[in-house]
This record gives C-alpha cells, structure tokens and sequence, in this order.
C-alpha cells in the first residue's frame, strides 16, 4: 500500500514539473487524435450530410448499420488496419506499419461511424420544417445544406468530439499498428498498458491522471456543446 | 392572367392518393383561399404549388409557363413566391436575421436589406423586434415573424398555410386583418389555406373547397356562399336545414311536405333553408310567404346571441333562429304549436 502511494507521489510530482517523456506522450497522443478527427471531420460529416439529404433506397438500413458500428472493437479495427499496411497487404508499399500515420488510420477508421451516424442525428434533430422554410425562402440545395449544417452546428462539433474523445482513449489500433515505439508512436493508452507490466508503476499513474483529465475535459466540452445546441 | 395553375395534379403516397387529379386558377392579383376540412390535400397542394415537393404527374404553370420538374430554372420561379407554414420555424439568431435571410441569399446589400426588414416588421406591427431572440417570440409574434420573414422578399405569390390556427380568436382576427390589408396594399398575389370558412370569407375573393384530395367547388367567394354545388358544400358553408328532395319544376318534395323554390330543377337535389329566413308566429298571419306550415316546437337552445327553434313540420325538423326578443315576445315552449313561413325565393335548391 504505501509503495502505490509512493508511486502516487512520483506521479502527480513528474505532472506537476513538466517530466518531458511524460509530456511528448501527452502531446503526441493529442495531436495523433486531433489528426485523426481532423480528417475524420473532413470525411464524414459530408457524408453524414449526404445520407441524411439523399433520398435513397435503404437510407435507414445503412443509418442502422452506421449506428451499429459506433462500438466496433478496437483491436478489429486494429487488426484491418495492420492487415491493410503491413508489407503483404494493398497498402504496403507506403511503409505506414509501425507510424504515427497507421494510428491516425485506424482512429480515422474507428471513429468514422461516430461522426457520421451523430452528423445524421445532429441534422435530424433540426426537423423537416428547417429545410422546407429554407427552401421556402428561396434557397438552393447546396444553400438548404449549409443552413441547415449551421443550425445544427453544435450538436455536430459534439459529434467531433466524441470522436475526439474515442481516438484519444483507445489502446487496440494504437498498440498494433503503432508498436509502441518509444519517442515515435508512444501513445497514453499504449505507454501504460505496458509500463505497468514492466513495474514502470509511477509514469504510469501519471500517464493515467493525464489521460483521465483529458477525459474529462471532452466530456465536459461535450456537456457545454450540447446544452448550446439544446 | 393566371399567375399560378394547376393542371391535373395526382399524388399517391404510401398507395393511398393523396391528390386526384386536382386543376385550379390563380388569377394574377387575387386573394385566392383554398378551403376544405382537415386532411383534404390542402397542404400537400400548397406544397406542390410552392415547388417544394413534386407531384407523380400533371403541371404547374406560373404566369403561363410550365415549371420543370427540377434545375436552375425551377429555383428561379421558386425564388419569385415565398411559402408561410401553418407552424413557422425560426432560425437560431434574431428577428432581424430570420427576416434579412431570404435576402442575404440572394445578394443583397447590407443597407437595403436593414431598410427592407425595417419596412416589413413595420407592415406586420413588430417595429423595434429587430434584435430579439428569436427563439422567446410568443406564437403570434413568430407567425408574424414569418409572415415578414416570406414579405421582405416581395414575392409575386406569397403562399400562406393555415397562418392563424392555434392562435387565439383575437390575435386571429387581427393577424387576418393585417394580411388582407397588406393583400390590398400591395399587388401580390396570396393563396391562402384554411379549414375555417368564415376566416376565408373575411379575406378571400376568390377560393376552392376541396375534399378528400378533390376540388368540390372553385369560383368567386359569393359564388361559393351562395351557391353551393352539392350537400358536401352546403354544409361546408355553415348551411343549415339541408334536406333531400325530388325536384319537379318550382316545386321541392320533401318526403310528403311540398316547398316552393324559385329555381327550375328537377329529379333528386337537396335544398337548404336558412335559420334566419324562418318565421313563426302563434297565430295564423297573412303573409306573401309561399312557404307556409303548422309545426310543433319540439326544443328551444340559445346559439349565440340568438335561439335556435327546433320545429317538428309533419316529421320533418326545421330550425328557425329567433332572436331573445321575438321569443319573448312568442311565449312559446317545446309542445307549443306555431304557423311556420318562409318566402320561396330563400330557399336554395342544389
């Protein structure tokens, strides 16, 4: 007991004086999920916009099947992401195995159906009468969209960081296409899961109270975000 | 001129039609209301004529030229009317964003468009609104909102669906007020929605009736008062004492009773005698009247500001409106006998 509260020490000590190893695996674990979201963002919430304005066959099907994907396994996508850039697979050629750009796949990947299914909802929740009272007024489709896009604005950057948030926390993809390589694809999640079998006991807390803490920031970035769009 | 027609409209959804086969004529100018119950089409038709939604077959022309089904040119006629919906949604902003909207999507300049939302929340009575919250206007307030939001863009053909339902009488009489007074103002063309006849005879000139996705009656406003084309629209109107009849000549059997009419008419019909035109008097009188009965009163109940008699004419019931004085004045009650008259030329015959 008084070696975890030792350890406990070390840790909020190595957090509180700016310990660099600490730190880089803050920041890169940041930016590798901020990357992500970025693209993802880019990708999705278009296409949530295009399901949700297409009038197609079997729109509920597919939005069925979006929503179903919100809580795929990590590790599976992990697992098509190391299939897909490992040497032998369609994507070899690049060397992305063991990159910060393979995470940044796989996190694109895992919270693509997040982003676009909650895009879906945030439009959704705007109502028909939004988009009739645009066109009413004179608007064109590409207009409607926008307007509509901006009206539901908050509940779609909540989308984002629920993204933000799963990206930042997941450990499959990090640890199986990034390899956990010290200084290059060292990740929060992917440094304590081993740094605790390795009795690295203190970075570990530390690294856990920093990831937490960014939990909790989304979380709380979510609750703001949601009660704007309320 | 026609500003809008409508041409053999159909509309199928979910295999039960909605619209079959409906045509009707806006006249450039008119104030042109579209009435019928609940449920008849009368959205789903306004919508079609907005070009907001497309019919699975027939035309709409605006000032005579056919609209496509989709593209440019079709944004163009569409950007010429301007739709109010029966329950207006508000974008996120203030009333002046809200308005300005419509404006700033197509182009145009700050100024102007401060100058145009100020004349407009002016015309609907909201001057000084400009910067509050959407969001915390009252009902009558956002209709009105609306209603500046789909005027500031001066269209040719302003359509407005059911724009005073689930407000309170008052507010409802004095938001009719406004439109027909801005109708008169401008030279827009409206068409207006509504189930309520009375509301369409306050401000229309012209209109249709229509039941279940059918037009049942189009023509001038007096036209459709006056001369209801069948029983659905005689009781459509608020016409009363309808009765089903064979018709030979300028006489009307109503089972065993013979009423004079002064219509020529013949075989099966309806006929309708207003409350009002019914007379009654405890003793026989000498009248010009060519209608005129023995009846027992079998019920009296106020109506208003006057009393519905209910009359028993040799099993056939008759109500007669009698004002509280002329009651008074009768000394009638259920189970008295009356001498019931009415002239020939009151009755309507359809």
């Amino acid at each position: 007991m008084s070696q975890l509260t030792e350890a406990f020490g070390i840790a909020i000590r190595m957090i509180f004086s700016g310990d660099p190893v600490v730190y880089s695996i803050a920041l890169r674990t940041l930016l590798i999920a901020s990357v992500a979201t970025l693209f993802a963002s880019m990708l999705f919430v278009p296409l949530g916009c295009l399901i949700y304005f297409g009038r197609f066959r079997g729109r509920r099907l597919v939005v069925a099947f979006i929503q179903t994907m919100y809580s795929v396994p990590t590790v599976f996508v992990g697992m098509l992401v190391f299939l897909l850039v490992s040497r032998s697979g369609p994507m070899g050629s690049m060397g992305l195995l063991f990159t910060p750009w393979a995470i940044i796949l796989g996190e694109i990947a895992l919270i693509a159906p997040i982003i676009t299914g909650l895009t879906i909802s945030a439009l959704q929740s705007t109502g028909q009468g939004l988009a009739d009272t645009a066109a009413a007024l004179g608007a064109s489709r590409g207009r409607i969209i926008l307007k509509v896009l901006s009206e539901a604005r908050y509940a779609v950057l909540t989308s984002l960081l629920m993204g933000f948030g799963r990206a930042v926390s997941e450990v499959g993809i990090a640890i199986m296409v990034g390899g956990n390589i010290s200084g290059y694809t060292r990740t929060l999640t992917t440094a304590i899961a081993l740094g605790v079998g390795k009795g690295e006991t203190a970075a570990s807390i530390a690294l856990g109270l920093i990831l937490l803490s960014l939990a909790m920031l989304v979380s709380i970035a979510v609750n703001l975000m949601q009660n704007r769009a309320g | 001129m026609m500003i809008l027609s409508l041409k053999n409209i159909h509309l199928t959804r979910e295999r039960s039609s909605i619209l079959a086969g409906v045509s009707l004529d806006v006249e450039l100018g008119s104030f042109f209301v579209l009435m019928g119950p609940t449920g008849c089409g009368k959205t789903t038709l306004l919508r079609i004529a907005g070009l907001l939604d497309v019919p699975d077959s027939g035309e709409v022309l605006f000032r005579g030229a056919s609209v496509p089904r989709k593209g440019r040119e079709r944004l163009g006629v569409r950007r010429k009317m301007a739709t109010m919906f029966q329950d207006p949604v508000m974008f996120k902003g203030t009333v002046f964003s809200n308005i300005a909207w419509g404006l700033r999507i197509r182009g145009c300049s700050q100024r102007e468009t401060a100058l145009r939302v100020g004349e407009v929340l002016e015309l609907v009575g909201l001057e000084g609104f400009e910067e509050r919250d959407a969001s915390t206007l009252s009902g009558g307030e956002t209709r009105r909102t609306a209603l500046a939001r789909a005027l500031v863009l001066d269209p040719e053909l302003l359509i407005l669906d059911e724009p005073t339902t689930s407000l309170h009488q008052s507010f409802k009489r004095e938001l009719l007020g406004r439109i027909k007074e801005i109708h008169d103002r401008t030279d827009m063309t409206f068409l207006m929605a509504t189930h309520d006849f009375t509301d369409a005879l306050a401000v229309g000139d012209t209109g249709a009736v229509m039941r279940d996705g059918n037009i049942e009656q189009s023509g001038s406003m007096d036209k459709i008062l006056f001369s209801p084309r069948n029983r659905f629209m005689a009781s459509f109107t608020g016409m009363r004492n309808i009765l089903p009849a064979e018709f030979c000549a300028s006489e009307a059997l109503v089972r065993d009773l013979s009423i004079r009419h002064t219509e020529e008419k013949s075989g099966h019909g309806f006929l309708a005698v207003p409350p009002e035109v019914i007379v009654i008097s405890t003793a026989p009188t000498v009248t010009s009247e060519r209608n005129r009965f023995i009846g027992i009163v079998r019920s009296i109940t106020r109506n208003g500001t006057t009393w519905d008699v209910e009359l028993d004419i040799s099993g056939i019931l008759l109500t007669a409106a009698v004002t509280t004085g002329a009651l008074d004045e009768l000394g009638v009650s259920p189970g008295s006998q009356v001498h019931v008259s009415f002239k020939a030329s009151a009755v309507h015959v359809f």
